[in-house]
């Protein structure tokens, strides 16, 4: 069909230019002091249904039977939750979180029943839109969100925000209600404009020159230079060696690139969406390393799921050892990381080998705590930690790139 | 209630325990999470110790890393939340 207009987010720079250009009307009234509601709903249904359309109709009618299923699970929660003495009984909330990612998980779990085919009530985005959707149900269970700040129309706009919707960043409900109801003032304004501007500059330069480099360019010249030493030992040859670095590079630069476009477009809204990458690579060891790398959907499982999960056991006292409890932690969040990426060897591995790279890092700290003095930290220890930890990183990545499966089962 | 002193010094002792370190009595504005004097495992057990010992309920969700990010900020955090 191709007389329809499909358009994915951020596909090339002319999507970002058609999109920064509807955009104009909105940005002249923010500048004048004044958040055009209409207009902004408006552009973003016009590129929501351009995403959707097409051979792409059968997602969009997912996308809507996901949002109606969603406003019923949490506004069903939020009735229960915000009528005076609410009981706020454990077993409701389990019950909102697990009806909330049941569409998640089958299509998450499709192609792994069904021969790799994915399922129908899938659509670009649901992951996004479910961390959204279950961390606003976990701050209505702790009354964070109560019926002060909750808005059923701001919810659903802050779902489906257009700039996030495919990738992320995710952002959480009062961060971003807290900047729709104002318009920020023109200084700051301006400051925002100027941010986006170098934000798609850079975003340019990473996704589509950086990007493009590593991942079209050299990728499959590596690849095919480590498919030829397959008969090696487990496969490694220096090709290996390049796919480990060159997709570890392509990985950031592409993810990092989007990232941008989706915080500028933000800024030129007005909203002030969080940033998702920090200089990763230069981390110094693997927790610093999450701190900085996919930062909104890392802090996302630090907040909702391990803090909440220590926090629960810490308080029954089931484990009294806090080692313990911080690797049960670890392996909790990372495992269901892993399930969330696909069910693969592969990713599975990926987990378990950064649970296990969190638990050592631990161990290692309270190793130097307790042996205070006994080694030296200068700029060169620092600058070896953090190429250690780089190594690391891009071996994780190999991992993750799933082009192990490839080199030894294909 | 506690008054501010009170909370002070109990902040200030279970900070010190969870830290290892004498740095928070050195310089009460260090930023805790920058310096990884505190991570997760111990931002959980300070909130319990915070339920404990002064009765403040604050859920995980409330606690957000740049308002809980010093110890004068979390002493005057927890005198807000009595």
């Amino acid at each position: 069909m191709s007389h329809w207009i499909n358009l994915q987010p951020y596909e090339n720079p002319m999507y970002i230019l058609v999109l920064v250009i509807a955009l104009i009307p909105l940005i002249i009234g923010l500048f004048m002091g004044k958040r055009i509601h209409w207009y902004e709903t408006l552009v973003s249904i016009v590129f929501l249904l351009f995403m959707f359309d097409g051979d792409k109709l059968s997602q969009g009618i997912a996308l809507i039977g996901y949002i109606i299923i969603e406003m019923i699970i949490v506004l069903a929660y939020a009735h229960y939750r915000m009528k005076p003495n609410s009981p706020n009984k454990t077993w409701v909330f389990v019950l909102a979180v697990a009806l909330s990612i049941v569409q998640l998980a089958i299509v998450k779990l499709t192609p792994l029943f069904a021969d790799g085919k994915s399922s129908l009530f899938g659509f670009l985005g649901i992951s996004y839109l479910t961390f959204r959707v279950v961390g606003t149900i976990m701050e209505i269970r702790d009354g964070s969100i109560n019926a002060k700040n909750f808005d059923p129309k701001k919810f659903i706009h802050f779902v489906l925000f257009m700039p996030t919707i495919s990738e992320g960043p995710i952002d959480r409900y009062r961060r971003w209600v807290k900047d729709y109801d104002q318009v920020p003032d023109r200084e700051k304004y301006v400051g925002m404009i100027g941010k986006a501007v170098h934000y798609l500059m850079l975003g340019l330069f990473y996704n589509f020159i950086l990007g493009y480099l590593f991942g079209t360019i050299m990728l499959p010249n590596v690849q095919h230079l480590a498919m030829l030493s397959r008969h090696n030992f487990l496969g490694i040859s220096w090709g290996l060696v390049g796919v480990m670095y060159v997709y570890s590079m392509y990985l950031f630069f592409n993810f990092a690139g989007y990232s941008l476009f989706a915080v500028a477009i933000s800024y030129l809204m007005g909203i002030e969406t969080p940033m998702n990458f920090n200089k990763p690579f230069m981390a110094y060891n693997i927790k610093d390393f999450w701190n900085r790398w996919h930062m909104t959907l890392s802090f996302w499982f630090r907040d909702y799921i391990y803090m909440r999960l220590v926090f629960f056991l810490m308080k029954h006292k089931w484990i009294k050892s806090r080692v313990t409890i911080a690797n049960l932690g670890y392996l909790t969040l990372f495992m269901i990381m892993a399930i969330w990426h696909g069910e693969t060897w592969y990713y599975m591995v990926y987990g378990l080998f950064h649970a296990c790279a969190m638990m050592i890092n631990d161990a290692w700290i309270r190793w130097k705590r307790k042996h205070k003095g006994l080694l030296p930290s200068n700029k060169f220890t620092k600058a070896m930690s953090t190429f250690f930890a780089f190594n690391v990183v891009c071996f994780s990545f190999l991992i993750f790139s799933g082009f192990l499966n490839t080199l030894w089962f294909k | 209630m506690a008054d501010e002193n009170e909370i002070r010094n109990v902040v200030m002792e279970v900070l010190t325990d969870l830290t290892g370190s004498d740095e928070i009595t050195k310089d009460p504005d260090v930023n805790l999470f920058e310096t990884g004097l505190l991570d997760s495992m111990g931002t959980v057990q300070l909130l319990l110790e915070l339920q404990n010992r002064l009765g403040i309920d604050a859920p995980v969700s409330e606690f957000d890393r740049t308002e809980w990010a010093t110890p004068n900020k979390i002493i005057a955090k927890v005198a807000s939340l009595q």
